[in-house]
């Protein structure tokens, strides 16, 4: 298959269904309804189900209906409206089913605007709803990504029966650019737990109750240990010119892409910096900035927000050298000349 | 149970596994507490009809969360309301499953509310059972949205008083409005005669959905004799005497006979044909570069004018052609805070090694279309850059001395050429054929995939070509 300029978008819907997916529920929400809108042009197309439903927070739970199913399944929103799918989360967490669901992270709090922030960092990546439990999170940077983080989030769903985020921004969304397309993916395992409803798979339950505390209590360490083998196995990072870096910026998503062009630039006067671009947000790159502080003079991290994927870094840094944060909020991209104006301050300091 | 079960329906486990009382026999109900007769009467229509292999029973929050222990069905646990919702799903996912989605008062009539009520406008195919109990069991007898007035509970300690909490909801009444679902009764548990259409009604229910009929809902008046501290003869004669008066029996709505059964067909597409459906199928195409001027590589554009003037089209078809020619491309459209004012610009990117920021603040390029765009964008432009504009349309002359400025009447252009929609193509024309950024074999072939509408391609090619020779004639020397 050949290139299509495509908008991340789309990219993201054709992605899913080439990975399988053919359930959909959603609600309309600004910048995530185009997800929706494109899901609800294909999806019938190839035989699958796209639903309107009434609320957000019955469109979690069809997907935690249908994801009992053992079906390929996903949902999509932004801020607000991710907020009032956590309890659901939570449920599908607890027990265990493989989803996906996409944030497109707008401004907040409260209705903020619809102009693109990073501040979901938190309620995505630290979990969200009630309970111990943590969802592997993707960020992809170009539609391409897109496309394939959203296969890969299906897979890693399936792989450790979790559900999995996609947090994207309404930039890498409305941006189009060349995509190439993977194959189709048509056949897919039965799963042992899941429910087809036929006699095989009709002794199976699934809930989040364990009412005996031992019981519960093993349940979240067994839950833990997932998530302790994703943190060993899933870990996904780009190192731009990190070698030889002595500052290293560190952003996700759109960001990142501004702060490509800072490096570049800061390297076109001397300066030697690197990015640090995490693909994935949990499992978080500890080790390798760990790797880093050891020998690097700076971190810098940029966000669009108060400050929130920064807290992992000092964690993973530990005090080894400084953690500096740039922070735009309310929908304000950083802008390269800010960024590179910034770092450049910070190196002289 | 209450009551003896003497035969066992097949689709009860024989010994409640789940159960982690001591006792696996038993089910975890008060005496004289009607959720075990509904039970019983769902698990023998599920033998009757032979369909508990196929049956997914989705156990709600309240006195029934646990109602999986009991059924030898697929079983899933949903969040508090939810389970109209987690029905649907599994419904969408599965048709050919028998889904049963069973609520008490709080669940599906308080929080539940919307779940219920649009799962039964869209004719889910599959079946509810409502017990109506009048109060919050398992949470220890509070008020629940059926309470009827003047009902103690322990969040009503004085009664229920309709100018504090308005009145008992009715949802056989409510969800009878609706246009979708196919049959909604009331039913009562207060004696043998009762009982007896209690369990009618359930077979009536599964039955519709086994023959894929639509959405079912059957009320249950059910007696709660612990929420409402009665012994479990109080409690019955409560029903008849107290509740069926708030709660009238009877069908509510019943167009089973009229309705065409649901025909669901799957439909399962291989690779090739999926690839089809996804409009996958293109091949790569690719066009050799043209020999470009120094100052012109790696341009980044900014195009601007008024909604309507086919702005993004244009820097899309910038991006597409850039794309054909292997260059890595980007196009923004203007988002968040840029959209004000009614301008609407884009950022094209086309660059030989990979695209950092989309974002362009100091283009390369700068496309103005209208003179708020000439005006607003002219000083970002790079020094040295290329400021095009529309001097058909823009009356002022951009006053930088530091660019270079290729003044291109396009409307006008377009005008003579029969449609002013083209202004846009005119102006792709004039790039490439003024920086030689694109040969008109590229673009030819952008229009191919740019242009939806394929009569209009023909004209849209003049366009292009008629910028195009515009563009070179006016090149620097
Ligand atoms: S509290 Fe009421 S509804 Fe709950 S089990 Fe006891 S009698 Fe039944």
């Amino acid at each position: 298959m050949g290139k299509l300029l495509v908008k991340g978008n789309d990219a993201i819907v054709r992605g899913a269904i080439l990975a399988g997916c053919r359930v959909y529920f959603g609600y309309p929400i600004t910048p995530a309804s185009e997800i929706a809108e494109t899901a609800a042009k294909y999806l019938p197309k190839v035989g699958g189900t796209f639903l309107q439903a009434e609320s957000e927070i019955a469109s979690i739970n069809m997907v935690y209906g249908a994801a009992s199913g053992g079906v390929r399944v996903m949902t999509a929103s932004s801020s607000p409206g991710i907020s009032l799918k956590q309890e659901g989360v939570s449920y599908a967490a607890g027990a265990e089913l493989p989803c996906v669901i996409v944030d497109v992270m707008r401004g907040g709090p409260g209705l903020g605007n619809i102009a693109p922030e990073q501040s979901d960092y938190n309620q995505i990546v630290k979990g969200g709803g009630h309970g111990n439990y943590k969802c592997p999170v993707l960020a992809p940077y170009s539609a391409q990504e897109m496309s394939d983080f959203i296969q890969l989030a299906f897979d890693l769903a399936e792989k450790y029966r979790t559900p999995v985020y996609v947090l994207t921004d309404g930039y890498i969304g409305q941006m189009m650019e060349p995509v190439e397309f993977g194959e189709p993916k048509t056949d897919f395992p039965r799963f042992d737990w899941a429910l087809y409803g036929d006699a095989e798979s009709k002794q199976n339950l699934i809930s989040s109750i364990y009412l005996e505390p031992d019981e519960l209590e093993e349940h979240n360490r067994k839950l833990q240990r997932k998530y302790a083998e994703i943190e060993a196995n899933e870990v996904r990072f780009e190192d731009f010119m990190l070698e030889d870096a002595e500052i290293v910026l560190m952003g996700y998503g759109i960001v990142s892409r501004v702060l490509k062009t800072v490096v570049e630039k800061l390297r076109e006067e001397g300066v030697k910096a690197g990015l640090l671009r995490p693909k994935t947000l949990f499992p978080f790159p500890k080790k390798k900035i760990a790797e880093l502080a050891q020998r690097v003079k700076k971190f810098l991290v940029v966000e669009m927000s108060n400050g929130q994927m920064v807290d992992d870094v000092r964690l993973a840094v530990n005090g080894k050298c400084p953690v500096e944060f740039y922070g735009r909020m309310g929908g304000n991209v950083p802008t390269m000349k800010e960024v590179l104006e910034h770092s450049k301050k910070l190196m002289e300091a | 149970m209450a009551e003896k079960v003497l035969k066992k329906p097949r689709s009860f486990y024989d010994i409640y596994e789940r159960n982690p009382s001591a006792d696996k026999k038993m089910p975890h109900y008060c005496p004289g507490c009607g959720h075990g007769n509904v039970h019983k009467f769902i698990a023998e229509a599920l033998d009757d009809f032979d369909v508990a292999d196929r049956t997914i029973f989705i156990s709600p929050v309240g006195c029934s969360v646990f109602a999986y222990y009991y059924f030898d069905t697929g079983n899933i646990q949903a969040a508090h309301g939810r389970a109209p919702a987690v029905a649907t799903g599994i419904k969408r996912a599965h048709p050919h499953s028998i889904v049963i989605s069973y609520q008490g008062d709080g669940d599906l009539a308080a929080i539940g509310t919307a779940e219920i009520l649009h799962a039964a406008n869209r004719g889910e195919n599959i079946t509810v059972f409502f017990i109506n109990n009048a109060i919050y069991g398992m949470t220890g007898g509070q008020m629940a949205p059926t309470t009827i007035v003047g009902q103690k509970t322990t969040t009503t300690p004085y009664g229920r008083r309709p100018q504090n909490e308005g009145y008992p909801v009715k949802i056989a009444e409510l969800i009878s409005q609706l246009e979708a679902p196919v049959y909604v009764e009331r039913v009562a548990l207060f004696d043998n005669k009762h009982r007896a259409k209690a369990r009618m009604a359930v077979r009536k229910a599964i039955k519709n959905q086994v023959d894929n009929l639509g959405f079912s809902l059957v009320e249950v008046l059910s007696p709660c004799p612990s929420g409402w501290k009665m012994d479990p003869v109080d409690a019955m004669h409560w029903i008849e005497e107290e509740m069926v008066k708030v709660f009238p029996l009877g069908v509510y709505k019943d167009i089973t006979k009229e309705v065409e059964p649901y025909h669901i067909e799957e439909f399962k597409p291989e690779a090739e044909e999926i690839k089809e459906l996804l409009d996958l199928k293109t091949e790569s195409k690719s066009f050799a570069r043209s020999t470009v001027p120094e100052k012109y590589k790696n341009p980044e554009i900014k195009i601007a004018g008024f909604g309507g003037q086919g702005v993004l089209l244009l820097g899309a078809a910038l991006a597409q052609a850039g794309m054909l020619q292997d260059y890595h491309v980007s196009w923004l459209p203007s988002y968040g805070p840029e959209m004000r004012g009614g301008t609407a610009n884009c950022h094209v990117n086309i660059r030989e090694i990979e695209i950092g920021s989309p974002v362009v603040a100091n283009p390369s390029i700068l496309i103005a279309l209208n003179r708020p765009s000439l005006e607003k964008f002219e000083p970002d432009v790079q020094s040295g850059g290329l400021i095009i504009y529309d001097s058909s349309l823009i009356d002022i002359e951009p006053s930088r001395k530091d660019v270079e400025i290729l003044a291109i009447p396009s409307t006008k252009m377009a005008d003579e050429l029969g449609n002013t929609r083209i202004a846009n193509m005119v102006v792709l024309g004039a790039i490439a054929g003024y920086t030689n950024f694109f040969d008109l074999k590229t673009l030819f072939e952008t229009l191919n995939t740019a242009i939806k509408r394929k009569n209009l391609i023909e004209i849209n090619r003049k366009a292009v070509e008629t910028g195009y020779q515009f563009g070179k004639e006016h090149r620097v020397k």
